[in-house]
């Protein structure tokens, strides 16, 4: 197991936080890609703004109970992600309004609760913007194993969720569980945003989801194709934006969003050319 | 219930915040025959289709559908987000998986197979429906429930529309449950019309009905004579495409 562990870092070159990052980076955008075009197919970006910017009240859960920040994020999330879904079955309310209630909500009780714990030292900026160079090995193992496990999920039940998103009534008709599978998008959402949260910041995570997935689009005949489009823009943001951000200098989250913002006004000239 | 008996639906009530959507509705809709229910805007059509699939809970009354009933359904309104980029060909295997073969036939008998690699959002209202039917055929249907099936469909392609559906049972042998308001084209194609406005006016063959009463008074006089509509003889018919072609031995 030892010998094997030490392939893989070898291999992988883990040692080198540069590395590091980039392996971090990669696995990261295999997920928000295709989980990403969920969010935009079901124009629910403001739910990944919502539920990242209740991650702050999650890592001040976290420091207050002593448990994996990580693991506090994730609770978190699920409340937001399940208060979300009981108050949008009230047609009173509309869906934009009760997500940014809950997003300045969260945000306001977290900036609260970390001011009030004077015992610890918390660096803000590195949570707003994440820090994917201080990325570790055990960090890359949350990452795959978790971002795996979402993969797994999503694949799994992919022609279903796909289904509730071209047409809730026309999937219910054709037997497809339409309540069990809308909780499960908001759990996966919840999850991924929690993996990438430490890498990518609070701030940022929304637009791993969404900015890939759009620039995606102009190239897609299908959702699959789509799918893997922001896979393939992920890698190259990752790729362009660690590389941008030892070349000049600045923070890595920040250069991979810009690079994938890049990808997605070339990919519109081109579609825009092309049509 | 009798064997030929695919669906059946007794005294059906739906309340909704103080108001009855569904009085006393009984239906029964048996292998094969074609029926159309018929009736006002706001008369409950769509609503009790949503109750006799079981997607929504009538208040009282009681539905029952032969096990394993498979329906093939057609929303009254799908309308596919451009965001979400969906050729023809994946939308058939939407739900389920199919075999290129299954959905080339399909989509043939509805005459849409020309339309295989197109984006479903440039399709026009006919061709989307005739995608949406081939789709329900896919299933294999015992049952199709279709909701205002010639919506957005140009008046030449309704009569080619009710045509195909005529066609359908035909060949598939499946019952037909559709909601309509044309109600010229709906008279001559079909076996059974119910007349729906929250509680069932009347029902039965498309001659009677006209005649009655009930019927009169929902939808006026000027109405009852669309039978003579359907009892003259075209010498020609059109096609799919708009096509004009010669009926069975037609003499111009």
């Amino acid at each position: 197991m030892a010998s094997f562990m030490a392939g893989v870092t070898e291999l992988l070159a883990l040692d080198d936080f540069f590395w590091r990052a980039f392996w971090g980076g990669m696995g990261i955008v295999m997920v928000t890609g295709p989980l990403g075009c969920f969010v935009v197919w079901k124009r629910m970006s403001y739910l990944g703004d919502t539920m990242s910017h209740s991650a702050l009240l999650g890592i001040a859960l976290g420091f207050l109970l002593g448990i994996n920040l990580t693991l506090g994020v994730l609770m978190v999330a699920l409340s937001i992600a399940l208060l979300l879904f009981l108050l949008q079955r009230r047609e009173e309310l509309a869906s934009d309004a009760i997500l940014g209630t809950l997003s300045h909500a969260a945000l306001a009780l977290g900036v609260l609760v970390i001011s009030m714990m004077t015992w610890v030292q918390v660096d803000l900026m590195s949570y707003l913007f994440g820090d994917l160079l201080a990325v570790a090995v055990d960090d890359l193992c949350s990452i795959y194993a978790g971002g795996g496990l979402v993969l797994m999920v999503l694949l799994w039940f992919w022609r279903p969720l796909l289904a509730i998103t071209v047409d809730e009534e026309l999937a219910e008709a054709e037997g497809v569980a339409v309540i069990p599978l809308q909780l499960l998008f908001m759990v996966l959402v919840a999850v991924v945003i929690a993996l990438a949260m430490k890498m990518i910041g609070m701030l940022l995570v929304t637009a791993l989801l969404i900015i890939p997935a759009t620039a995606a689009r102009h190239f897609s005949r299908t959702p699959e194709q789509m799918a893997l489009g922001a896979v393939l823009v992920g890698w190259v943001s990752v790729s362009g934006g660690l590389n941008l951000s030892m070349l000049w200098n600045v923070p890595t989250g920040p250069a991979i969003v810009t690079t994938a913002v890049v990808i997605f006004f070339l990919s519109l000239f081109a579609s825009l050319r092309r049509s | 219930m009798d064997k030929e008996t695919l669906l059946q639906a007794t005294d059906l009530t739906l309340r909704r915040a103080g108001r009855s959507l569904l009085q006393q509705v009984s239906l029964t809709v048996s292998r094969g025959e074609i029926v159309t229910i018929i009736g006002p805007n706001g008369a409950g059509k769509t609503t009790l289709l949503r109750v006799l699939l079981g997607m929504v809970k009538a208040t009282s009354g009681e539905v029952t559908r032969r096990p394993k009933l498979q329906v093939g359904y057609l929303p009254q309104r799908v309308t596919i987000d451009p965001i979400l980029p969906l050729n023809v060909r994946r939308m058939m295997t939407l739900t389920a998986r199919y075999s290129e073969p299954e959905i080339t036939a399909a989509l043939q008998l509805t005459g849409a197979e020309y339309l295989m690699e197109s984006p479903v959002v440039n399709l026009s209202g006919g061709e989307f429906q005739r995608v949406m039917l081939a789709r329900a055929l896919l299933r294999n249907p015992e049952l199709l429930v279709l909701d205002e099936p010639v919506q957005g469909v140009d008046y030449l392609g309704e009569t080619e529309m009710y045509r195909l559906i005529g066609q359908i049972r035909d060949q598939y042998g499946c019952a037909v449950l559709m909601v309509s308001h044309d109600l010229h084209v709906v008279m001559a194609s079909t076996d059974r019309v119910v007349c729906l406005d929250h509680h069932i006016c009347c029902q039965g063959h498309p001659a009677d009905v006209s005649a009655h009463p009930e019927y009169l008074r929902l939808f006026g006089q000027g109405e009852s004579g669309v039978l003579a509509v359907y009892s003259h003889h075209h010498d020609h018919q059109h096609n799919l495409s708009g096509e004009i072609e010669a009926c069975d031995g037609g003499h111009h």
